[in-house]
């Protein structure tokens, strides 16, 4: 496997969680996004879930990348990525039963989150272990960042309520968020349904291309300043 | 590129490398996997077997028994020759109420309820076990939800008569959810057919417990 030059840190962080999101930038994993993202606790359960599975599987391949050929290493990734998703679903089951009970509905859904793939052929297969972790680390939060968003949104839109079901998730501590918008709402079912999760999706991309025109424009005016425009 | 690295590319790009990569993978995937069911099959079950314990002791309050709920179910065949496990709490060897599971069609598949009934055939308490009805609509059948489920406490066959156990959309006395009706109406037949279940075999069911060896571990039902 080809070694790249490896980013900085920084920039590994700065492309997981925003400029090269799996779900703004890349459109990866809209499944999993769309059947969890009902609620921001589903969405904050199925992010956190992924994320660990993310960075765990890109620790193992940057390590095993000197044994694999460009001909074998699809399905050796699959290998490796169901086989750890197998397993942490075991282990929690057994020894953290009470968090897989909340969590345990969305691993499966791990196994058929193409991003976990793709950052292990674009990213893990091609560099050292330690940054390999750290990028499945921010394309985890990054990927936690928009369903936590987009569950939100569909939840306050579609029942009223803002991270109901936490204390199941999070502890009893945690109780403070579960918090209801609007007392007495009948609902919007359609944001709670898939179309509706495509709906906030695409206004969220939509919103994202948004934003970064409006700092690329920023950017690139503020060094011409007193300068001659370059002719376009 | 150096010669060297030109050989070195050479072996790797040779089938019989690729294959035998594959395959090893394969092999220490699989023996990964055993030893991780083999490892955690016992605490799974034991963990099963504790929420089992702790659904149970919803529907059979603590109070009415002093036996070991999980201890020597009966097994009954439903009517549909089906077999069903029946957990009894006792009071010294007197029946004072019965738990099983039993399940209705919802909006998008079964729903399992495990409900307890005491021995005169009142309901103690139905928890719905698992179901995929749509959340936000069809969920509030789950006790950390709502406490919809609690409205079952305490009626039986006659209480409301028979004809009355339905929704109120069906002209019976338990309450639908705005815009989900399926749900409910699946959830209250169970539970009816639950009860009649209980009065088909009332004298087996409360029967006065025959304790014989202490029965060899059952199977916990997945
Ligand atoms: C996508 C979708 C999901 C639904 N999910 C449920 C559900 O989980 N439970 C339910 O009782 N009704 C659900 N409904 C509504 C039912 O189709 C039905 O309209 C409702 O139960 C009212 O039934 P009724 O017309 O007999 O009163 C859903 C409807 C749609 C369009």
């Amino acid at each position: 496997m080809s070694n790249a030059a490896t980013p900085a840190y920084g920039q590994i962080a700065r492309d997981g969680l925003w400029d090269n999101n799996v779900v703004l930038a890349q459109a990866l994993a809209l499944c999993p996004l769309l059947a969890v993202t009902g609620t921001a606790t589903n969405g904050l359960g199925m992010g956190l879930a992924t994320t660990a599975v993310l960075a765990a599987s890109g620790l193992l391949i940057a390590l095993l990348r000197g044994l694999l050929t460009s001909a074998v290493r699809i399905p050796i990734f699959v290998l490796v990525i169901a086989t750890l998703v197998t397993l942490v679903d075991l282990a929690m089951n057994a020894w953290l039963h009470d968090l897989h009970k909340v969590l345990g509905l969305f691993i499966p859904l791990i196994v058929t989150n193409c991003a976990i793939l793709g950052r292990a052929e674009s990213f893990a297969a091609r560099q050292p272990a330690l940054p390999a972790a750290f990028d499945g680390l921010m394309m985890g939060l990054g990927f936690t960042l928009v369903l936590v968003g987009l569950g939100a949104v569909r939840e306050i839109i579609g029942s009223g309520t803002l991270f109901a079901g936490a204390p199941l998730l999070l502890g009893e501590a945690m109780a403070f968020l579960e918090v209801t918008l609007i007392p007495d709402y009948g609902g919007f079912l359609l944001a709670i349904l898939p179309p509706g999760g495509f709906l906030v999706l695409g206004f969220l991309l939509a919103g994202k291309r948004l934003l970064d025109r409006r700092l690329a424009e920023r950017q690139t005016r503020r060094p011409t300043v007193g300068a001659p425009r370059p002719s376009p | 590129m150096t010669g060297a690295r030109d050989t070195g590319a050479g072996w790797r790009e040779r089938i019989s490398y690729q294959a035998l990569l594959l395959g090893g993978f394969s092999l220490l995937a699989a023996a990964l996997l055993t030893v991780g069911d083999l490892v955690t099959r016992d605490p799974i079950a034991a963990r099963r077997a504790e929420d089992l314990q702790a659904s149970l002791s919803q529907v059979l309050p603590p109070a009415i028994h002093d036996n070991d709920l999980l201890a020597a179910p009966l097994t009954l065949t439903d009517e549909a020759g089906r077999p069903r496990t029946v957990y009894r709490a006792l009071r010294g060897l007197q029946v004072t109420g019965i738990a099983f599971r039993t399940s209705g069609l919802g909006y998008a598949g079964p729903i399992d309820i495990l409900v307890g009934i005491d021995a005169e055939g009142r309901v103690l308490g139905a928890r719905v076990l698992a179901h995929a009805e749509t959340p936000g609509l069809g969920d509030k059948i789950e006790i950390a939800r709502d406490d919809w489920i609690l409205a079952f406490d305490g009626r039986s066959l006659g209480d409301p008569p028979l004809e009355r156990w339905a929704v109120a959309k069906d002209e019976g006395d338990f309450d639908q959810f705005t815009g989900a009706t399926i749900t409910p109406r699946a959830v209250v037949d169970a539970i009816k057919g639950a009860l009649l279940f209980f009065a088909a075999h009332r004298d087996t069911l409360t029967a006065a417990a025959v304790i014989t060896e202490p029965a060899p571990e059952a199977p916990l039902p997945r």
